[in-house]
């Protein structure tokens, strides 16, 4: 029972594994972002204990696990949107570049590291004034035009959406409203992504198209998305950490960790014997 | 069993009559009203009415342009001051505040909706009046204004904490310090609920009489400025009701129907504001 379950999740992850590289095949990728022995409190309620984790530059990393496991919560430690809750609490330290950004100005933090959340989260505004919010909030080189243009391209949306761009975003579908939060995020140039399941409120075809864009993205940004859906983790991501009521079990790179985990909770997860 | 059965409808059929029968009355007493005062108030309306002063006792004709003008002095005042403060006051509330904090602010911004208007004529009286030593349209539209500050800080408050929470991380993860959260997309996405609890508080004010009695005071005149005593109209309709004169009387109403007149055109605006369209998607 638990082999054929594991070949059927081997069976996905064909496409991405020719491409994902592995420790033993490909020199590592550089490390973006260093997490160390970071705990989470909500009040006296302690969620994620010593993390250690690395986000690598380039990449696609997943954190994945059942409910509750705190991957959401650790996503947010990395922008520190943690903060924007009460009574939270982190110890411990994340390394942007090799620098502690829980020392740094927050606003220029999130602008290195955009956030696309759980479900489309467009402005009450037009479509192009979603994208040209960041870059006019913070100021921009190009033209502002010219930086909407090119974020819709890159979240593949330009050409559904090029010649409304002044009708509200609400009128929008579902899948293209989270491609839309997801050029507005990348209309700030983020050097870090991080999606927090950005499929989870969407259909099979707009996931498919997100997943395809995350692949993409690679190529200019880093990127560290969490799903519930373990064959998204080995569709997309070139590491996967896996976290079980607020701990790392396992951090390796996405192949090795669906095919042959070290963790026996491992193991018992993505062979669905649990979560 | 057939008998309760009979006894069951008929009381049905008791409850249905009586709470729809109030709920008529409370339309009906509305249209009495406007009624009322179009049938008393009506034949005193003309162009002298909103161009003229008043004219002495036994003089016919004449006018409350005076009390018109006094009446959108004392409010652009009164909203100058309250509004802000109400305004900013909530966005506190709703954006900063620990919940302590925020119970306590709302608890006294009710007590303070709930004080009688005459005490706070009589608070500004002793602000502003007395250290100045004469009534003034600034002391009137002060005690209005600190009627405003309650109505719009709590319901702007409302309004702003509608807004969905995914709005504002949205915003602070592309770089958004709170201020600019908040002045770019949190009132932006709230701003029609906010017209209308300004609206709505300024309508409220409008009418106040006993505010006005010993601090704008009234003038029969001209008020140059917002130094000096000045008309209103609730203040009209109180002196001209209980004068003996006939003439002043059928003033009295028409100055009731000019002030209802406006309170219901303000109401509706408000309403139509709020009804054109939701600025915020709901989930």
């Amino acid at each position: 029972m638990s082999a054929s379950a594991r070949s059927a999740v081997t069976v996905n992850l064909t496409p991405t594994s020719v491409a994902a590289p592995s420790r033993e095949t490909s020199a590592p990728a550089p490390v973006r972002m260093n997490i160390s022995k970071v705990n989470f409190f909500y009040g006296t309620k302690q969620t994620l204990f010593d993390v250690n984790m690395s986000v690598a530059a380039n990449r696609v990393t997943a954190l994945i696990g059942p409910s509750g496991c705190g991957k959401s919560t650790l996503l947010r430690t990395f922008n520190r949107m943690h903060e924007t809750v009460r009574n939270a609490r982190l110890e411990g330290e994340i390394l942007l570049d090799g620098q502690n950004i829980l020392s740094q100005d927050v606003t220029l933090l999130r602008r290195r590291v955009g956030m696309v959340f759980q479900r489309p989260n467009p402005f009450p505004k037009s479509i192009f004034d979603n994208v040209a919010y960041g870059p006019k909030i913070n100021g921009a080189n190009d033209p502002i035009a010219e930086i909407v243009e090119r974020s819709l391209r890159r979240a593949a949306l330009w050409d559904e959406v090029k010649d409304q761009l002044h009708k509200s975003a609400y009128e929008l579908s579902g899948g293209q409203q989270q491609r839309l939060c997801i050029a507005r995020g990348l209309a700030v140039e983020p050097e870090v992504l991080l999606l927090d399941e950005p499929c989870s409120a969407l259909d099979p075809i707009s996931t498919a198209k997100i997943e395809e864009l995350l692949v993409q993205l690679k190529d200019s940004c880093t990127i560290a998305i969490v799903t519930h859906n373990m064959q998204q983790a080995a569709r997309v991501s070139d590491f996967t950490a896996f976290l079980l009521v607020g701990q790392l079990v396992e951090f390796s790179p996405t192949p090795q960790l669906f095919t042959t985990p070290s963790d026996p909770r491992t193991e018992a997860y993505i062979t669905g014997r649990f979560g | 069993m057939n008998a309760r059965l009979r006894w069951r409808k008929l009381v049905s059929a008791f409850m249905l009559t009586m709470t729809g029968v109030c709920a008529f009355v409370a339309v009906l007493v509305l249209f009495f009203i406007l009624g009322y005062l179009v049938f008393h108030g009506g034949r005193s309306i003309n162009w002298d009415f909103f161009t003229k002063l008043p004219t002495p006792v036994g003089e016919p004709g004449g006018g409350m342009a005076n009390a018109i003008i006094g009446s959108a002095k004392l409010l652009l005042l009164a909203s100058l001051f309250g509004v802000p403060v109400g305004f900013f006051g909530a966005i506190y509330l709703a954006e900063f505040s620990g919940s302590k904090t925020a119970f306590v602010v709302r608890y006294a911004a009710d007590l303070l909706n709930g004080v009688p208007s005459i005490v706070i004529g009589i608070f500004a009286y002793a602000m502003v009046v007395l250290p100045f030593k004469h009534f003034s349209a600034y002391a009137g539209g002060f005690a209005l204004g600190i009627m405003m500050i309650p109505i719009t800080l709590r319901s702007t408050e409302e309004f702003l904490l509608g807004v969905p929470n995914t709005l504002r991380e949205a915003a602070m993860a592309l770089g958004a310090s709170k201020w600019k959260t908040i002045a770019t997309v949190i009132v932006p996405a709230a701003y029609r609920g906010i017209l209308t609890a300004v609206l709505l508080a300024f309508a409220r004010v409008a009418g106040e009489t006993a505010p006005l009695l010993f601090t704008a005071f009234g003038n029969r005149y001209w008020s140059p400025g917002f130094n000096q005593p000045i008309e209103s109209l609730p203040h009209m309709v109180y002196i001209y009701a209980i004068s003996p004169y006939e003439d002043w009387q059928r003033q009295a109403w028409a100055a009731g129907l000019v002030l209802l007149g406006l309170i219901l055109i303000v109401n509706i605006v408000a309403r139509f504001i709020l009804a054109r369209g939701v600025s915020v998607q709901r989930s």
